[in-house]
């Protein structure tokens, strides 16, 4: 898979996940955390949808915003472990 | 405890008996055992009784003895023995032994300042025919409700905003600020509503009425006078101090022609108000409760200790996903306003199950959790606080852990991001709403799903400066801890715990509750005492565990706070999801309604259909969504056709 096509899943499931669909006004670069788009729930919400959808494990001291919380870092984490 | 309403014609028009016979039939569950009118020239006066005190000789509206005043009272005077032992060697003379009484001579003696002598929970209406004006007033806390309108005839009033819907000329319209509000605080700020036009009577007022119009006066507001530092000596005294008052307001919250009942939820403050009833009571006390089929919420197991220990005859509803699905819409009806949680409908529930086991009256622990620091909002404020004296502090955040011990998801949470959730940042740091910005900036965050045209309406409206304006000026001299327990006394309160969840679940059934932690000298007292001893460290309620430490099983004492809860979302899908849900939530459905986006509640709902894990958020918006589309079904734009139970039994009264 590509990191464009990586991209573009993750900011789908964020945008319908979080955001009702409603992401126009998202960057790749946004905190998801201080935007309010996430709250505590979404991030466990988040790592179970990695775990499923890239078929790998988040290790405990991998839930840190400088893996998860922008879809840049998302792609970048999501990268990193799969290997691309 | 009854339903209440009427009309002042402004324009001079005679009221009419017919048109206020249906305002009162629109409340009659609020009082099933009996109801009546009362005209007087361009005055009228509405009035449905649940019969608690003096159910023979209380009939209502009640007229002074020389005619001059005429009353509609919902609620009880609780010191109503006292005060009219003074009135009688005053030379006043009582014809029945209501409370209902005392309160006319109570006016005939102090005018519009008698409302400061009373102990209770009361919304009433007087019409003074010397001085040609009505007099209304609603209790200190906002226990029981009071809404009024003004059309081009006059002025009108009711217990609940059904019976001025049916009236011809008012019309329900949303109101879109309140939706902001109430998907901002949880609650619209008093005196708004959900409707346009129709007002509440603030907490802790009263108006008068006549052709010059309505002018609304504070005679009560919470206040938090400078804190003193305590010695151990003197906690001790204030312990005891305490629970004095609180007994004693159990006492006369136990007055009552017909036996009194309590609910029992398994928490501190019910099983505290369950033993001093029982202590001052002397008998076996009938108790309730709310179980849930879902252990996740259930609390039986306290329930059943709490029982044992105080020796109380137990029932209690066991509560399902299914349940709260059917019962909704129902809920919505008698709430009157959009709600964000599904934990009102239990509620409505049990007051079923309290009326068929035969009883009208229940007393609850209500305000506790306010008055005496008991809400893990204050505990999580006091960390945030606390942490931003030192940022850098690595284990400072760790003490957020210790909030929210029943929320999994929290406690999941790495370090790092438990940092970022509760972060504290210098513009925070200076905002009156400290305490609350992470609650209900989560909570603003539901207005994603408004549709354009309604963000277009509201673009230039901020709910946050509206609450700001609301704020007394003192406010802003108080302990953070205390500007806390305001806004959740002032705030969510009245505007939800005791309304939405409170009054309009139980006298749906026709239930009265009774809560002798908002007895003002509690409340007053309560105030008084410095933010350590409600909270000390992160022990919540302290100085009320300390109080009644020997009132309740240690295991309650001890237990680790659990607020009421009830399964959200969940409960409208699946195979059984009844089919109101659909039909409110189609994409058409919230299309013809014009509040919501349709595709972005397409979203939210295909997330909940997926059986996907959903947060916090997501239930609080499934919820707010459905229950403003019934809203809008059950009233927007209609007038009310509400002449149901509506027959030859109301007596009709006019002056001669």
């Amino acid at each position: 898979m590509h990191t464009v096509g990586i991209g573009t899943e993750i900011r789908d499931f964020v945008v319908t996940n979080f955001l009702f669909g409603k992401g126009d006004d998202l960057s790749d670069e946004e905190s998801l955390l201080d935007n309010g788009v996430i709250d505590s729930t979404g991030v466990l919400e988040l790592v179970s949808y990695l775990q499923e959808r890239f078929e790998m494990r988040v290790e405990d001291d991998e839930i840190v915003p400088a893996n998860l919380d922008s879809i840049r870092n998302l792609v970048e984490f999501v990268g990193r472990k799969i290997g691309r | 405890m009854c339903g209440i309403c009427g009309v002042l014609n402004t324009d001079l028009s005679p009221a009419d008996a017919g048109m206020l016979g249906k305002m009162v039939a629109a409340i009659r569950h609020r009082g099933p055992d009996d109801c009546g009118v009362y005209t007087e020239g361009n005055v009228g006066l509405g009035h449905a009784r649940l019969s608690i005190i003096d159910v023979a000789g209380g009939h209502q509206p009640m007229r002074s003895s020389d005619g001059d005043l005429a009353i509609t009272f919902n609620g009880e005077i609780f010191n109503y023995i006292e005060l009219r032992e003074e009135l009688e060697k005053r030379g006043h003379r009582f014809a029945t032994s209501s409370d209902t009484e005392v309160i006319l001579h109570q006016y005939e003696e102090d005018g519009e300042q008698c409302v400061r002598r009373f102990n209770g929970q009361w919304a009433f209406a007087i019409w003074d025919r010397r001085m040609r004006r009505l007099f209304l007033s609603r209790d200190r806390m906002g226990i029981r409700p009071l809404y009024y309108t003004q059309t081009r005839r006059g002025f009108l009033f009711a217990s609940e905003m059904k019976a001025l819907l049916a009236q011809p000329s008012v019309r329900a319209e949303f109101d879109l600020r309140a939706l902001d509000q109430v998907f901002t605080f949880w609650t619209t700020i008093a005196p708004r509503t959900a409707f346009k036009g129709i007002w509440q009577l603030p907490p802790g007022c009263s108006a008068v009425v006549d052709e010059r119009g309505v002018r609304v006066e504070r005679y009560w507001s919470l206040s938090f006078p400078e804190e003193k530092h305590r010695t151990v000596e003197e906690e001790r005294e204030l312990a005891c101090e305490l629970r004095e008052l609180l007994l004693d307001a159990t006492r006369i919250r136990l007055r009552a022609d017909v036996p009194v009942g309590c609910y029992l939820s398994g928490g501190i403050d019910s099983t505290v108000t369950t033993a001093l009833a029982a202590h001052v009571a002397g008998d076996r006390l009938r108790s309730f409760s709310i179980a849930f089929a879902d252990a996740e919420y259930d609390e039986r197991r306290f329930q059943q200790e709490a029982s044992e220990f105080l020796k109380t005859d137990h029932s209690s509803f066991c509560c399902s996903a299914a349940d709260i699905a059917e019962i909704f819409p129902e809920v919505v009806r008698h709430a009157e306003q959009p709600v964000l949680r599904t934990a009102p409908a239990p509620m409505l529930l049990l007051s079923r199950l309290v009326r068929e086991s035969g009883f009208k009256v229940v007393l609850t622990g209500e305000g506790a959790d306010e008055v005496l620091g008991g809400y893990d909002i204050f505990k999580e404020a006091k960390i945030r606080r606390f942490w931003a004296r030192d940022v850098s502090s690595r284990w400072r955040p760790l003490l957020l852990k210790r909030l929210y011990p029943y929320m999994d998801g929290l406690q999941r949470q790495s370090p790092a991001y438990l940092r970022h959730f509760f972060r504290v940042s210098e513009g925070d740091l200076g905002s009156p709403f400290f305490s609350h910005l992470p609650r209900w900036e989560l909570t603003a965050r539901l207005k994603l799903l408004l549709s354009e045209d309604v963000r277009n309406e509201l673009r230039d409206y901020d709910a946050f400066e509206e609450m700001k304006a609301a704020l007394p000026s003192e406010y802003w001299t108080w302990h953070p801890f205390h500007q806390a327990e305001y806004l959740e006394a002032t705030g969510l309160l009245p505007g939800y715990i005791l309304s939405s969840q409170g009054d309009r679940m139980a006298m749906a059934h026709g239930v009265e509750g009774r809560f002798p932690f908002l007895d003002h000298r509690v409340v007053d007292f309560a105030a008084k005492l410095p933010p350590n001893l409600k909270m000390k460290g992160l022990r919540e309620k302290y100085l009320l565990k300390r109080a009644c430490a020997e009132d309740v099983p240690a295991s309650i004492l001890k237990r680790t706070k659990q607020p009421y809860r009830a399964p959200d979302g969940k409960c409208f899908f699946g195979a059984d999801a009844p089919e109101y849900v659909e039909q409110c939530l189609s994409h058409r459905a919230v299309r013809d309604g014009g509040v919501f986006d349709a595709n972005a509640v397409g979203v939210l709902k295909a997330k909940f259909q997926s059986g996907r894990q959903v947060s916090t958020r997501d239930n609080m918006a499934l919820v707010g969504v459905l229950s403003t589309q019934l809203l809008l079904n059950q009233f927007a734009g209609r007038q009310l056709d509400s002449c149901t139970q509506w027959g030859s039994e109301l007596r009709f009264a006019t002056s001669s």
